[in-house]
């Protein structure tokens, strides 16, 4: 549960932000992140609530993992938990 | 498979994983002592570890242990009994998926499920707000995790929830637990690895003062490959050169400050206090409380939790041989528990470790660390 999942923001709403990851769109809270967060940002989901924005300079580092990480089956015990992330977010 | 091609299966840049490779070696080597041990507090560092198989890459000498990172795995069985009794008593109980299977004293909610108690898995809090707000009948949440998850609780309530609502905190907070296992008798921790997005809410200047007390190296990482190969590489020379200080080796997530915004929330609605994390000890300040402000959403304080039926049933035989709480510790790993791979599997665990995604037995052997032999 201390993974979290990055993602792409595609519109905000109020408190609420659509955001991409990898492909899904979901929605999530801004309750708790602690910079101004607009379209094209990305931001780290953790259980349904964005707790960073990352830095545009360190997109691809962060993503790479995860891109590897979503090819994989669900079997795979860390693959799982970032999938479990993806569903603590709003459809 | 060429040495090259399994670097490229780990690492977006081979080549700078094979330096930071032969400096840690290097480092370990020059420190002169074996083993060189270091902790990281944080089930994702080791399911991170176990997944790439980064333990090939780090020198024999150095043993990189993982504490009380699992936060599903420290929740103590009384706690898991105020949730399995009030699931018993008839309110429905929502939470995160492997807290259903962790035993209590006795049982656990999977258990109580079984005998017909309602238990929903939710990923998020937002999840069980929802599901309570379809009907008027009394509902808990019953809250586990460390900083990332109890920042959400809070926001959570804060930002209103139904009058049907509670919560049965089980949150805890890192910082304070990393004190205590510095200051076991038998600990050999040289230095930390604290966990980056742990660190995103708390910021790294949280550790400063545990470093100026026990003179112990902390170092920030994050959770690809290679930056737990670059925190380690740096934690090494910090316990060369005896140079007790923090390091954030995450600066893409964690800021000194942290993220105040969460912090405030934090705080506002949880109180610190003393408690038990399972088979470790009592830590001071690692529990989170809702202060009184809450109290109407403390599912504490609006029931009365009768584990007195509880008390009847005594862990199994196997359950006392569990050794999760040495594991946790850092004073034993998972094979040295007797019950490892044989008694104690993922579809059938005796202990908390064994149940959880981020415990310490069920990422060994998932992956395949050690194997009991037969």
């Amino acid at each position: 549960m201390c993974l979290g999942v990055p993602g792409r923001v595609i519109r905000v709403e109020g408190t609420m932000a659509l955001v991409d990851f990898f492909g899904v769109s979901r929605q999530v809270r801004l309750e708790l992140v602690d910079e101004p967060v607009s379209p094209g940002d990305y931001i780290l989901n953790h259980v349904g609530y964005a707790i960073r924005r990352i830095p545009e300079t360190d997109i691809e580092g962060t993503l790479a993992m995860y891109e590897q990480l979503l090819r994989e089956a669900e079997s795979d015990l860390m693959a799982a938990d970032v999938q479990g992330e993806l569903r603590g977010t709003r459809l | 498979m060429s040495d090259a091609g399994v670097l490229e299966l780990k690492f977006r840049d081979t080549a700078r994983a094979a330096q930071l490779s032969a400096a840690l070696a290097r480092t370990v080597q020059e420190i002169g002592r074996a083993p060189v041990s270091v902790m990281h507090v944080c089930g994702s560092h080791e399911q991170a570890i176990a997944r790439f198989g980064l333990r090939t890459n780090f020198p024999r000498d150095l043993d990189v242990i993982m504490g009380p990172g699992c936060p599903v795995c420290i929740t103590d069985q009384p706690e898991v009994d105020e949730a399995v009794a009030l699931a018993r008593q008839g309110i429905r109980i929502a939470t995160y998926g492997d807290m259903v299977r962790v035993p209590g004293s006795a049982a656990s909610l999977a258990d109580a499920q079984a005998d017909g108690a309602r238990v929903d898995v939710v990923y998020s809090i937002d999840q069980a707000i929802a599901l309570a707000r379809e009907s008027d009948e009394p509902f808990v949440f019953f809250g586990t995790g460390f900083e990332t998850t109890a920042v959400a609780t809070a926001a959570a309530i804060l930002a209103g929830v139904p009058p049907n609502f509670s919560v049965l905190s089980a949150h805890k907070y890192i910082p304070p637990v990393m004190e205590i296992v510095a200051e076991m008798p038998d600990s050999r921790i040289e230095g930390f690895v604290a966990a980056g997005h742990a660190a995103t809410i708390t910021g790294w200047g949280v550790f400063e003062a545990f470093v100026r007390r026990h003179g112990i190296p902390v170092v920030v990482a994050g959770f690809e490959p290679l930056d737990i190969l670059a925190a380690l590489a740096r934690l090494v020379e910090l316990i060369r050169d005896r140079q007790a200080t923090v390091e954030n080796m995450f600066p893409r997530c964690v800021t000194r400050a942290g993220n105040v915004v969460a912090q405030r929330q934090l705080w506002e609605v949880f109180a610190p206090i003393g408690g038990r994390w399972r088979g470790i000890a009592h830590i001071p300040n690692g529990n989170l409380r809702l202060r009184d402000d809450w109290a109407h959403v403390d599912a504490r304080r609006r029931f009365s939790i009768d584990l007195h039926a509880l008390w009847d049933s005594a862990p199994s035989l196997l359950a006392q041989q569990c050794v999760c709480g040495d594991i946790m510790s850092g004073l034993k790993n998972p094979s040295e528990c007797a019950l490892f791979g044989a008694e104690c599997i993922p579809d059938s665990p005796v202990g908390a470790c064994m149940v959880s995604s981020e415990g310490t037995c069920r990422i060994w052997h998932e992956y395949g660390i050690a194997r009991r032999s037969a």
